[in-house]
């Protein structure tokens, strides 16, 4: 496959509530700030992601248009999904050739509506939905058939949010208390932006990010059709993106609620030493639709910063994990 | 444009207002058996699957290829769901055939569809962002200004619109999938339908349908049956509220048919394209792209549409399977016209065949006429 690089990555200092801004004016700065970071104005493709559930109103990403000031007309797309799999659809135009920089991003707030109840529409409308799961009873069901140690779940919300307060872009949380025990991801509004290179043009960047490999799955959609205690969607792109194939010393995953990470690590075969969302991860910030992106942005900037060498970034989509993408960042080819 | 890419399979649904007997899952796994039935394949054979539609707020369903995923065999590969306004559909198509242009996968199954009785499509639309201003009611209560602007630029008269709403539903009669068929459909008839916005009659409209359409994208060596090829590629965006932006003649159409053109090798698209089909949910819409497109000069499209160069036995015949006029599951539209194109070159579209076409244009623009998506099909290799 031909080259590809991330060279730039942006987000904001997320929030818990609405702050009042749109969304085209949550992403505006980040827009600039990967234009200022990668020397780019214009890009030879741009994709993002968004959810029209999230505004409660259709077409929630043509204003976004509006923020990048798209004139001359671009070539652009959009997926109604995270802002990662935007990633996945300009790494693969990218390898067409004839193109040499895209622009990704994503944006959510989910702080207007009731994320957990929307999630239920995302359920099969005829025999799924009816029965009115909302988001934290089916992960509840995931986490009962993982039946994963409360200790290490309480241990892993703990370092979540211990990491997140370090982190200048994610929430200020305190430590986890029995009231606010902090395993699922809180509400988050922010946006995200990442900007990719490839073949010749790398070679302007002095430490670019390559994303030695890349891939997605999807699973069954009714829960009663997977094992739910296992990723086997996450195994299986990871094997496809090659994470096996060195060393990886930091891995950002996609942990809505933390019982997910015992089971993407497992999935995702990562050696013990590996360093685990040190940016605080989803427990820490989770701007819905930039969340996913972000983890790979994460992942990005520690190569970039050259305090990793090799990193994974995971995002997923789906409840319960069930369509997870992977990949591999790193500072060699 | 990268690797050659082949469409090797269509499948498409009839077309109609309420599909009671099947859910969505039904419908989209019935376009999809029918595009692999006509490939020669099975799920098996198919790597990645996209599947594209206009806003979940049409069915109430919030990113609903999770739930699809199963219906279309997608269990175990890359999904990838595409939202890109009335032109989703015809994105559909690229991003599917960008996965073969990229190398990344040798068969690729897209889907879009649209079952728009399970909601009220027009109120969909009318909801607004918060801190938002909503202007209108429906897509129609939005265009009806740009068509009224212009009738003023190009002095059209005011039957243009009639005589493309009789044209579009006199094909339908010959297209055993679509929608609206109206035996003995007139001038007169269409004219005696009531206003909705000004001047767009409810006969110069796109009906609301439920439907799915797919098809199979090959690479070159996995070809299977008979391929019709992809010649060029394009998509183009523009911002909605930019101060001077041409609504009535938008830039990004322009763009992205000068690329589209260029990659095909096409300089005067009015000989060179055999049959075209475009996305004209109102009437009026057909001189507006004429023009945009390049088949006519600025203010001479109605010229074309007046003289019956645009019908099936014109010399530049659009929407000869009569189109978004006669067939509308919105976030399939853009993409029945991309397969309609492949069908035409393919020489497989019965009794709206154009006789002897060998290049086709599949078009579908969408938002506030600012997404516009293009191919460029045709029956030899590139």
């Amino acid at each position: 496959m031909r080259e590809v690089a991330i060279v730039a990555f942006a987000q904001t200092v997320h929030t818990d509530h609405d702050a009042g801004l749109t969304e085209p004016e949550l992403l505006q700065p980040v827009i600039e700030e990967v234009r200022a970071k990668s020397g780019l104005r214009r890009f030879g493709f741009t994709c993002s992601g968004s959810c029209d559930y999230l505004a409660g109103a259709p077409f929630s990403f043509v204003s976004a248009l509006d923020s990048l000031g798209a004139w001359p007309p671009i070539s652009e797309s959009h997926v109604e999904m995270d802002g990662a799999f935007a990633l996945y659809e300009a790494w693969v135009r990218l390898q067409h050739g004839d193109v040499d920089s895209a622009l990704v991003y994503g944006f959510g707030k989910t702080s207007m509506s009731d994320l957990r109840e929307i999630m239920t529409l995302q359920l099969d409308p005829y025999y799924l939905a009816p029965l009115g799961l909302d988001q934290i009873s089916f992960a509840g069901l995931q986490a009962s058939a993982r039946g994963a140690d409360r200790a290490e779940l309480d241990a892993i919300v703990r370092r979540s949010r211990a990491d997140g307060r370090a982190n200048p872009y994610a929430l200020n949380l305190p430590d986890p208390t029995e009231e606010d025990d902090g395993h699922v991801a809180p509400i988050t509004d922010g946006a995200a932006a990442i900007v990719l290179v490839a073949g010749e043009e790398i070679t302007k960047y002095p430490r670019p990010a390559y994303i030695t490999g890349i891939a997605h799955r999807i699973e069954p959609h009714y829960l009663g059709m997977r094992n739910l205690a296992q990723s086997t969607s996450t195994a299986d792109a990871a094997t496809a993106a090659g994470v096996g194939k060195g060393p990886v010393d930091v891995a950002e995953l996609h942990t809505q609620f933390s019982h997910e990470e015992p089971i993407l690590r497992e999935a995702l075969g990562l050696p013990e030493d590996t360093v685990i969302n040190p940016s605080g991860g989803p427990l820490a910030a989770n701007p819905v639709m930039a969340t996913g992106l972000i983890r790979i942005g994460e992942a990005a900037q520690r190569v970039l910063d050259g305090t990793a060498r090799r990193a994974v970034a995971h995002a997923t989509s789906g409840p319960c994990l069930q369509h997870n993408l992977v990949a591999v960042l790193s500072s060699e080819v | 444009m990268g690797n050659r890419c082949a469409i090797i399979g269509i499948g498409q649904t009839h077309y109609t207002t309420k599909r009671r007997d099947v859910s969505m899952a039904g419908l989209v796994r019935e376009a999809a058996l029918r595009a692999l039935a006509d490939a020669g394949l099975t799920f098996k054979d198919i790597d990645a699957v996209v599947i594209g539609k206009a806003p979940d707020l049409f069915e109430g369903v919030m990113m609903p290829e999770a739930y699809l995923a199963d219906a279309l065999g997608a269990a175990g590969k890359p999904m990838t769901r595409v939202h890109t306004a009335g032109s989703v559909g015809g994105s559909t198509a690229l991003v599917g055939a960008s996965l073969i242009q990229g190398g990344v996968h040798e068969r690729v199954l897209v889907v879009a569809y649209e079952k728009q009785s399970e909601s009220n499509a027009t109120w969909a639309l009318s909801t607004h962002l918060p801190y938002n201003a909503s202007l209108v009611v429906g897509a129609g209560g939005y265009f009806a200004p740009h068509i009224r602007e212009y009738m003023r630029r190009s002095g059209a008269p005011g039957h243009i619109g009639t005589l493309v709403a009789v044209k579009d539903r006199q094909n339908a009669l010959k297209n055993p999938y679509a929608h609206l068929k109206i035996p003995g459909i007139d001038r007169a008839m269409v004219e005696s339908t009531p206003m909705l916005w000004e001047p767009i009659r409810y006969l110069e409209t796109c009906p609301s349908s439920d439907g799915a359409c797919a098809m199979v994208l090959a690479a070159e060596h996995a070809v299977t049956g008979r391929p019709a090829w992809v010649h060029g590629t394009a998509m183009r965006s523009e911002p909605i509220f930019r101060a001077g932006r041409d609504t009535v003649n938008p830039q990004g159409g322009k763009d992205c048919a000068a690329d589209v053109y260029r990659q095909a090798g096409i300089t005067d698209p009015r000989r060179e394209i055999d049959v075209a089909e475009v996305y004209v949910p109102f009437s009026w819409y057909e001189p507006m792209w004429l023009e945009n497109l390049g088949f006519a000069a600025e203010n001479e499209g109605w010229k074309l549409t007046e003289a019956g160069c645009t019908a099936l036995d014109g010399d530049t015949p659009w929407n000869a399977s009569g189109g978004v006029l006669s067939s509308n599951p919105i976030g399939a539209s853009g993409l029945i016209r991309f397969a309609e194109a492949a069908l035409q070159v393919r020489g497989m579209a019965g009794e709206h065949q154009v006789e002897g076409a060998r290049k086709a244009l599949g078009h579908a623009y969408g938002g506030g006429a600012q997404f516009f998506a293009m191919w460029i099909v045709g029956a030899d290799k590139p």
